[in-house]
C-alpha cells in the first residue's frame, strides 16, 4: 500500500481498534496530488483549502509511469517507476520533491538464469511501497511480470525480496502473461502492517493475496472467501485476481478488497474474506479496481465501480461515473456522483488512481483513463474537476506537504 | 570506435555519437555504461537479451548476439524502432 499520507499506529496486534474520533489535522499543510500518466507525471500543488491547484509538469514527458509516491517518512523524497514504450524500466529518486532527478543506479531486476535456461525479465516497475517508519531510507516494489523488489537506500539499488520470484510454487501462482491483465500480470498491494515491520502482505493479479510473519521468510495464500471467474476452481490460487488490497490505518487488522469478482472485507486474524459487495446496486455491481479507506474511520471505504460484464468494457456503467461509500463497514452502500457527468462518460479509474488525503473532512483523488484529475473536499459529497486533457492516468496519490 | 546513439537514449549521452570500447558488443555496452550509467539496462535486459525494438548494426550489418566480436574500425548503431502510441 503506498498510501503517502496515513500515520502510522502504535497499537499492538489483535487489540480491539476501533475508529477513533476525528482530529482537526494541522491546515498549515498543503495536499500535493501526485499524477502518474502513460506519458509522464505531474504534481499538484493544493492551497490549504484544497480549493486551487497549480500544475507542475509534465516531468519525464513521454516515459510511462506507473507509479509516483512520496516518502512519508522525510516529506520530500519522490520515486517514479517508470519507462518508455521500448527502453526498458527504470526507478527516478528525486530529493527535492521533484525540482531534480536520478536514475536508480540499479532498477529492480530478476536474477540472471543460468545459460540455457530462459529466464525473466521485469517489463515495468508497478507498485511502488515505502517501508515501516523505523526502516527509514527503504522501499518495497512490485512488478508486472510479478516481482517482489527492495530497497533499502532509498531507491537507489534494488534486490530481490524474499523467495518468492524464483519459487516454483509461486511461480506457478503467478501465471504468465498469457494469464494476466492486458499490458502485464502484476504484482501490487505491497502493505507494511505499521505496528510490526515483519509483517507484510501484497497481492498479485492474478496469484492471490499473500501474508508473512517474518519478513517474507515464509508466506502464507489469504484467499480464503475469494470468488472466481464462474467454471474456475477457487482452490486454485492462480486463478484469484485480487485488484486492489488496503489496510485500514486506524485499525491495521481490517483490510478492504476489491477484486476482478467483487468487493471483500476481512478482520484479523480471521482467515476468511467477507464478500461485502453484494449489497451493491445490482445495476451497477461490485466489480472495480481502485479500493480507498478512511484515514481515521475503519468503517468508512469508498470504490469506483466499472463495467465488468460480458466482453469486460471498462468503462463506468451505463456511462455514469459515481463513487460508492459505505460508512458500516460494507453492510450498505451510497452512491457518490454529484460533480460528475450525468450521462455519456465512458472513462473508468485504474487501481492506483483513486485516494484519499488525511484532511478532516478527507479530500478523494481519481485520475481518469481519459485524463481528467477530479477530486472531492467533502469525502466524495461533491466531486470537481482539477485538470482535463492529461494522459491517460495510472496512479493517483496524495501527498501532505509543507 | 564510434557508436550511433538513438534519441531515445540522449539523456544519457547528451550526444548523438560517442566512443567505446570492447572487444565484444557486451564488452561495448559494459564501457558504455561506465561512461552513461544506466544505459545498458534500457538495451539488455537482466537476461542479456536485447529488448524488443533495439536493434544494433555493426558495420550496417544487423546483430542478434551481444557477445558478437568487435574490432576497433567497426562502426555501431543503436536503433530505436520506434512504434506504438
Amino acid at each position: 500500500m503506498a498510501r503517502t499520507t496515513r500515520k502510522s499506529t502504535s497499537r499492538q496486534r489483535g487489540s480491539n481498534v476501533r475508529s477513533k474520533p476525528a482530529t482537526r489535522p494541522r491546515t498549515s499543510r498543503r495536499v500535493a496530488v501526485l499524477v502518474a500518466t502513460r506519458k509522464g507525471a505531474w504534481l499538484f500543488h493544493g492551497d490549504t483549502q484544497r480549493k486551487t491547484w497549480r500544475a507542475d509538469g509534465p516531468h519525464f514527458l513521454g516515459q510511462i509511469i506507473n507509479h509516483l509516491v512520496l516518502d512519508p517518512r522525510d516529506g520530500r523524497t519522490l520515486l517514479a517507476a517508470a519507462k518508455t514504450g521500448h527502453l526498458g524500466p527504470t526507478v527516478f529518486r528525486s530529493t527535492d520533491f521533484g525540482r531534480s532527478w536520478k536514475e536508480a543506479a540499479k532498477p529492480p531486476a530478476f536474477a540472471k538464469v543460468p545459460e540455457g535456461e530462459k529466464g525473466r525479465a521485469v517489463d515495468h516497475s508497478f507498485w511502488l511501497t515505502p517501508c515501516h517508519a523505523n526502516e527509514p531510507r527503504a522501499w518495497y516494489a512490485g512488478t508486472s511480470p510479478q516481482g517482489l523488489f527492495r530497497s533499502d537506500d532509498g531507491g537507489d539499488t534494488w534486490e530481490p525480496f524474499s523467495i518468492i520470484n524464483d519459487d516454483p510454487q509461486f511461480r506457478v501462482w503467478m501465471g504468465s502473461v498469457q494469464d494476466g491483465t492486458p499490458d502485464g500480470p502484476k504484482l501490487h498491494s505491497i502493505i507494511v502492517d505499521p505496528r510490526d515491520p515483519a509483517h507484510l502482505y501484497f497481492a498479485m493479479s492474478g496469484g492471490g493475496v499473500h501474508e508473512t510473519l517474518d519478513r517474507g521468510r515464509t508466506w502464507t495464500p489469504l484467499v480464503k472467501g475469494m470468488e472466481v471467474v464462474e467454471g474456475f476452481d477457487a482452490a486454485n490460487i492462480a486463478f484469484h485476481d485480487p485488484h486492489c488490497v488496503q489496510m485500514c490505518p486506524s485499525n491495521p487488522d481490517r483490510l478492504y478488497q476489491q477484486n476482478h469478482c467483487g468487493i471483500y472485507r476481512i478482520d484479523r486474524p480471521s482467515k476468511e474474506w467477507t464478500r461485502i459487495g453484494k449489497q451493491m446496486p445490482k445495476n451497477v455491481g461490485d466489480i472495480g479496481f481502485p479500493m480507498v479507506v478512511h484515514p481515521r474511520d475503519a468503517d468508512t471505504a469508498w470504490v469506483f465501480p466499472m463495467d465488468g460484464q460480458t466482453v469486460w468494457p471498462r468503462t463506468s456503467p451505463d456511462g455514469k461515473p459515481a463513487a460508492y461509500v459505505t460508512r458500516n463497514g460494507g453492510k450498505t452502500w451510497q452512491r457518490l456522483d454529484a460533480g460528475l457527468p450525468k450521462s455519456q462518460a465512458w472513462w473508468t479509474v485504474k487501481r492506483q488512481a483513486m485516494t484519499a488525503d488525511a484532511r478532516n473532512p478527507v479530500g478523494l483523488y481519481l485520475g481518469t483513463t481519459s485524463g481528467e484529475l477530479w477530486m472531492s473536499r467533502d469525502e466524495g459529497r461533491r466531486w470537481t474537476c482539477i485538470a482535463r486533457n492529461l494522459p491517460e492516468i495510472y496512479a493517483v496519490e496524495a501527498a501532505e506537504i509543507g | 570506435m564510434k557508436v550511433l546513439i538513438p534519441t531515445p537514449l540522449l539523456s544519457y549521452t547528451k550526444e548523438r555519437e560517442v566512443e567505446a570500447t570492447g572487444a565484444t558488443l557486451m564488452e561495448l555496452l559494459a564501457d558504455l555504461d561506465r561512461q552513461y550509467p544506466g544505459l545498458r539496462f534500457r538495451v539488455i535486459d537482466e537476461q542479456d537479451t536485447m529488448r524488443p525494438h533495439m536493434r544494433f548494426f555493426v558495420n550496417n550489418a544487423q546483430v542478434f548476439d551481444i557477445t558478437h566480436p568487435l574490432h576497433p574500425t567497426d562502426s555501431v548503431i543503436l536503433v530505436q524502432a520506434l512504434s506504438g502510441g
